[in-house]
């Protein structure tokens, strides 16, 4: 299958992209590691008119420690975060997360800015920013904003990018003391999309009870949802066989999946349920990751 | 049904792109929307970069891109400007995976070749990150890359057999 | 417990082998190209003026094509032309793909490009020929199309019944019904003490070779010829079809394979958009080249293995088997598939079912029934991956039902090793197996006792592990029995071409092809063991109907059988030959010479006499020293072809370890083992490569693989990420050893090995998670074995 065809242009600075993005409105499509343009391209899912490529952009790329927050630029490749000291100490949910994205090859090209920006239902970091409450910053030629994962992502493969806007960063609270983190997901082979996954992040106080608790599902919708009839369940306890379950049958209030290939609403939201009491067993054995590695 | 309002009338854009591959100096008229393995395949007459699938599945178009292992058909040829390519041929020739080529042909880790290529590319991007990679992570490693011959042992056991090789040759750190 | 497998022993001292290069692992010399990324695979081909087609595909199922318009497309850039299914058929004639020995088979007339109606998805409706694919690909958008929708038939129980016909001439939607009944067939059912029934189902899949199907034609108006590169397995085949359908002199095709990647059988049939690629050649006058993609190889590639078969095992209680009953229902395509008939898979499953079981009564019924889906047809081990599920798994409910050891129900019901030959209730023959020895073997080799007891203990802290037996035998080495007496003109035999060039080396031709399995290098053990020469010295060439004999190709696990017993027999003409000029050289007599290791040597003293370079330098360029009347005849054709027997069976014994995740569904595959007898193994290496691979293959299927259409028809999952093959990180080691039986039916004594890893492991691994599950009382009957799947038997999902 060979892609359509479409008119490029390597944007030579930020700038520069926000203009052409503006100018071309719908039409236009922006490439960072192309990972997920190119085989949509190639299997002619999309005409695009036009391919800006940004990938050169070297305002876009690294990782940044500000204060509080853990400033990721979009270009950064799953590859660099994988290797990144800083995003181990002070976002372990996204360290914990990058190995399962794809493979090798993949992971060094694709970016976390195409991620976030593609908002898979089934992809790892979409859940990750939920979970750990971060902020997109999306510029475009009219300003820039800051918007919350949790007003970002609006839909199947939608979010708040206006069609000129170009996701820029994303600022990861850092993991603060007492905070815990798990994550795991299903699928049938390494590398795969989940099938059904959890990025979860706590916070435990001194008396072992939880004071805090993010569930971001994924694969489970059209978009990561935070499971908050779970998590209220555990406020105010300790995990344990029985809270666990408590907070297992919330879930039916909090998730709706849909039928997909691989499986049946039933099966997924049994599978959350599973997957809920693993990660939640993890944490309390404080097996996962935590702040304080 | 389909969108071609959007294609029609669209002319092809072509793109010059200057880049080295396996070493020499490559200038050429590309066009953009050709992803670099065709470029490589149908410009440079390289066709030992294959393709399988060209959605990004099954690993057959491996090649280097700056060193990195990259999903040759998930990139287009223009992103190649100012890079460096090296394919299974300039990997050949230079000896680089002269080990892991002796090592699968001893365990037979190819019959009908085809992912042959990638699939050595693949071991020898794994070589470098990892010195001593148990058998699961080798496994893990190349679950990207697609092979229906030989059900993956063979291959497993020649990447082994290569890694303690180069290790006794004093290649590997 | 996995461990990398220790390199195997090679020798090259020939002197100290007692059989030459034959049971020794030599690596493939003909893998170098291919590991540096240089080997030539069809579209690495380059031809001047090559022209590529790209196909306009129906969207629908089953439709009328009411208007079809193509001028819009004539007009975008590149294009060189558009033909419809009208056009094509003017030079490429229909075809029906029915045999005269599968009694009442039909089917319609198929087109190379479709003529009036649709009928399954992805069907080519038009042809775009451009300057390159992606601008034949951009012209596709220009073609208008008006479809008239016809009823979609995909359930196979209501294309049994019949209540939509596709092809409304041929009266309902059967392609092919099969009855047996053995004649005391009800007098032993009514005496047994045990009846176990079971209905399994398996998923439709496909073979996802890595080279997506490729054709190159090209035609030259000057000759009235057509060259043909093809990735295909049976060249002389595709000869006499291009040949009889194009209308064109059988000797003025030429059909070229080059390196192939992987083909399974995929690539053994005949296929709509490659017959119109070559008479878009002629039409054109040019070279026109077809590379499938990914996609289109979804759709169009052939499907194989949707079944749904009730299987019945009655026994005594003391667990000796009594009969077997079967009534198999099975979903082809539209067309049964030409030239071998979609009835062959089915007709496989009639034929082996009960298998390596001692059993005299039996009963089957088949229907095989047309859909609009894809078509079907044979695929690596054919009907084998049911027939041995269905028998192995209604074994292993028989022995659970007895609470009997499922080792010991098999033990107390293999046939025992020496009651052959054996007739077998379906009507097959069996010259000899060895059940039994393979059992003893695979039981010690996995330390059967020994992971029963780790079972045990195992599932007393809540972890789910099983074992899963499989016996099998399996069809290798097939006569005319197979196709020929059909009417098909598919060769059975095969003919290898030997030849001692001036320079002392070997040419070897061989009419058996080489997908990557290994046939090449088996060929060049044979032929340097036979003729006496080192193997650094043979070269095999393989798939060129100009060159190679007449022969039958790789199907049906025949290549070191039939092309090897060939070059057998052509190596010892050979040697007989250049002896014949060495004893004239010499004037030695003939009887008291040999050749070895690559010179003439006095058998006696076992001095070297004379250097086989020196004898080619004489024979070729001195005749003219040698005694008056001599001529020197150092090429030699042998052809060869199984007589005695139908089919060569093998058998063998598998077995599977998996572990059972009872909470998510989820199997691990901890470790597989298979013994097999596929007589004398020439080269181990490749023998157990081809076990491993065919394993992993069967894994897919019975895992992993479905191709998951809509009820209209719509395949779903059509992209390598949706329709999931195995991938390395999810498959276990596999353990392969051998006993060796060989046939006498040839002096090799070699049977086919290249399909028995794929018969026998969807059986082991079922078996393997339904023991896992049996204390849960959850049992599964429905590939692929999904999480989900799992999740249902077990009671934890809906």
């Amino acid at each position: 299958m060979k892609a359509p065809s479409f008119a490029y242009q390597k944007a030579a600075n930020l700038e520069e992209a926000m203009q052409l993005m503006h100018q071309h409105g719908d039409g236009a499509r922006l490439l960072a590691g192309g990972q997920s343009l190119l085989p949509a391209l190639n299997l002619r899912l999309t005409h695009p008119q036009w391919l800006i490529d940004i990938a050169g952009l070297d305002e876009l790329r690294g990782e940044r420690l500000k204060g509080s927050v853990l400033e990721v630029a979009a270009l950064s490749t799953h590859r660099e975060l994988m290797q990144s000291d800083l995003v181990m100490r002070h976002v372990p949910l996204l360290a914990l997360a990058v190995p399962y994205v794809a493979h090798a090859a993949i992971r060094n090209r694709g970016t976390i800015g195409g991620s976030l920006a593609l908002a898979d239902p089934a992809a790892e970091y979409p859940a990750v920013a939920l979970a750990c409450a971060a902020s997109m910053r999306l510029k475009s030629v009219r300003g820039e904003r800051m918007v919350a994962a949790a007003d970002y992502f609006q839909g199947l493969y939608q979010t708040a990018l206006a069609s000129d806007e170009i996701l820029c960063a994303v600022e990861f609270p850092v993991a603060q003391p007492g905070e815990r983190f798990g994550f795991q997901e299903l699928a049938r082979r390494h590398g795969d999309y989940a099938m059904a996954g959890l990025a979860a992040r706590g916070q435990w106080g001194e008396d072992g009870k939880l004071q805090a608790l993010h569930l971001a599902f994924f694969a489970l919708g059209d978009r990561p949802v935070l499971a908050q009839k779970a998590a209220s369940c555990l406020i105010g306890q300790s995990i344990e066989p029985m809270t666990i379950r408590h907070a297992q049958e919330a879930l039916d209030q909090d998730l709706t999946p849909p039928d997909d290939l691989q499986a049946r609403a039933a099966t997924k939201l049994h599978w959350a349920k599973v997957l809920l009491g693993r990660v939640l067993a993890e944490m309390a054995l404080d097996k996962g990751a935590s702040s304080d590695e | 049904m389909n969108d071609h309002s959007t294609t029609a009338g669209l002319s092809e854009q072509g793109m010059r792109v200057q880049l080295r591959v396996n070493g020499e100096r490559v200038d050429r008229e590309v066009l953009v929307r050709q992803h670099l393995v065709d470029f490589l395949r149908e410009d440079l007459g390289l066709t030992g970069s294959h393709l399988g699938c060209e959605h990004g599945v099954c690993g057959a178009c491996s090649v280097l891109l700056d060193g990195e292992l990259v999903r040759g058909c998930l990139t287009l040829a223009v992103q190649a400007q100012g890079k460096q390519v090296q394919t299974i041929e300039g990997l050949s020739d230079s000896g680089e995976l002269a080990v892991l080529q002796q090592a699968f042909l001893e365990h037979n880790a190819m019959q009908c070749g085809f992912c042959t290529p990638g699939m050595l590319l693949t071991a020898l991007s794994l070589m470098k990150e990892d010195s001593e990679p148990s058998r699961e992570t080798i496994r893990a490693y190349i679950s990207g890359n697609y092979c229906r011959c030989t059900g993956y042992q063979a291959i497993v056991d020649a990447i082994e057999t290569a890694i303690s090789r180069s290790k006794a040759q004093g290649a590997l750190s | 417990m996995n461990a990398r497998s220790e390199l195997p022993v090679q020798t090259s001292d020939q002197s100290k082998l007692q059989n030459g290069y034959i049971g020794q692992s030599i690596p493939r010399s003909g893998a170098k190209r291919l590991l540096q990324g240089r080997g030539t695979y069809l579209d690495d081909i380059r031809l001047p003026r090559l022209a590529h087609v790209a196909f306009f595909r129906s969207p629908h199922a089953h439709a009328r094509i009411k208007s079809l318009t193509l001028d819009n497309a004539r007009k975008q850039a590149g294009v060189i032309a558009v033909f419809n299914g009208q056009d094509v058929a003017a030079f490429c004639s229909a075809w029906v793909g029915v045999l005269g020995h599968l009694k009442g088979i039909k089917s319609a007339a198929q087109h190379a490009v479709a003529v009036d109606r649709v009928c399954w998805q992805g069907e080519a409706v038009a042809a775009v020929i451009a300057e390159s694919r992606r601008q034949a690909e951009d012209a596709l958008d220009f073609i208008e199309a008006e479809w008239e929708l016809l009823p979609v038939v995909t359930d196979m129980r209501d294309a049994l019944a019949g209540h939509s016909v596709i092809h409304p001439e041929l009266g309902d939607n059967i392609c092919f019904h099969r009855e047996l009944k053995t004649e005391g067939f009800e007098a032993a059912w009514a005496s047994a003490d045990v009846v176990v029934e079971k209905t399994y189902r398996f998923g439709r899949h496909t073979g996802v070779c890595n080279e997506p199907r490729a054709i190159l034609a090209d035609y030259n108006p000057a000759e009235h010829s057509l060259t043909v590169y093809h990735a295909t397995q049976a060249p002389n085949m595709m000869q006499d079809i291009f040949s009889r359908h194009l209308n064109i002199p059988e000797s003025n095709i030429r059909v070229i394979c080059k390196d192939v990647g992987g083909s399974f059988g995929i690539k053994v049939h005949v296929y709509p958009d490659e017959m119109a690629t070559a008479a878009l050649s002629v039409m054109l006058r040019r070279p026109v080249k077809f590379q499938a993609d990914r996609a289109e190889s979804f759709v169009t590639d052939i499907h194989a293995r949707e079944h749904e078969a009730t299987v019945r095992l009655a026994c005594k209680r003391d667990g000796q088997i009594v009969a077997f009953d079967l009534e198999d229902l099975t979903a082809i395509g539209p067309y049964s598939v030409y030239p071998r008939t979609s009835g062959i898979e089915g007709n496989q499953v009639v034929n082996l079912t009960g298998g390596p079981y001692r059993h005299l009564q039996y009963r089957a019924k088949l229907d095989v029934v047309f859909t609009n889906k894809n078509v079907t047809c044979q695929y690596r081990a054919v009907g084998h991956p049911i027939a041995v599920a269905l028998t192995e798994g209604i074994v292993d409910e028989a022995a659970r039902s007895l609470d009997m050891d499922p080792a010991e129900f098999r033990r107390i019901n293999l046939i025992a090793d020496d009651q052959y030959p054996y007739s077998f209730p379906s009507g097959i023959k069996f010259e000899k197996l060895s059940h039994h020895q393979c059992l003893d073997r695979l039981l010690a080799l996995m330390d059967y006792e020994g992971l029963r007891k780790q079972q045990a203990a195992l599932r007393e802290q809540g972890v789910y592990r099983g074992i899963g037996l499989a016996a099998m035998i399996e069809v290798t080495n097939p006569s005319p029995a197979f196709y020929g007496v059909g009417g098909a003109r598919i060769s059975a035999q095969d003919g290898a071409t030997i030849r001692l060039d001036p320079a002392g080396m070997i040419q070897v031709l061989v009419s058996v092809t080489e997908q990557g399995q290994g046939t090449e290098a088996v060929f060049a053990q044979i032929a340097a063991t036979a003729v006496g020469v080192s193997i650094d010295k043979v070269r095999v060439m393989t798939g060129d109907t100009a060159v190679t004999p007449y022969g039958g190709g790789t199907w049906a696990s025949r290549g070191a059988g039939i092309g090897g017993e060939a070059v057998l027999q052509a190596g010892k003409a050979l040697r007989s030959n250049m002896l014949d000029v060495a004893a004239a050289i010499l004037q030695l007599d003939k009887a008291s010479l040999d050749v070895r290791h690559n010179a003439v040597i006095s058998k006696l003293s076992g001095e070297l006499k004379l250097e086989i370079s020196e004898l080619g330098r004489i024979a070729y360029f001195r005749p003219d020293t040698l005694p008056m009347g001599f001529q020197s005849e150092l090429t030699v054709t042998r052809h060869y072809t199984p007589r005695e027997y139908g089919f060569t069976f093998t058998n063998g014994m598998q077995a599977s370890l998996v572990e059972v995740d009872i909470d998510t569904g989820f199997v691990k595959l901890l470790k597989h083992w298979c013994v097999e007898d596929c007589g004398t193994v020439i080269n181990p290496m490749l023998v157990d490569e081809q076990i491993r691979g065919g394993i992993v293959q069967g894994i897919g299927g019975a895992m992993l693989e479905e191709c998951l259409y809509t009820d209209d028809g719509q395949l779903l999952n059509g992209s390598m990420a949706d329709y999931l093959v195995p991938m390395s990180a999810e498959m276990p080691d596999i353990v392969v050893d051998h006993v060796q039986t060989p046939t006498r039916s040839s002096e090799l004594g070699a049977k086919g090995a290249g399909e028995a890893g794929t018969a026998g492991a969807p059986a082991a691994i079922m078996n393997a998670i339904n023991d896992a599950l049996a204390p849960l009382g959850a049992n599964l009957s429905t590939q692929p074995f999904t999480p989900e799947r799992v999740l249902q038997a077990l009671g934890k999902v809906a």
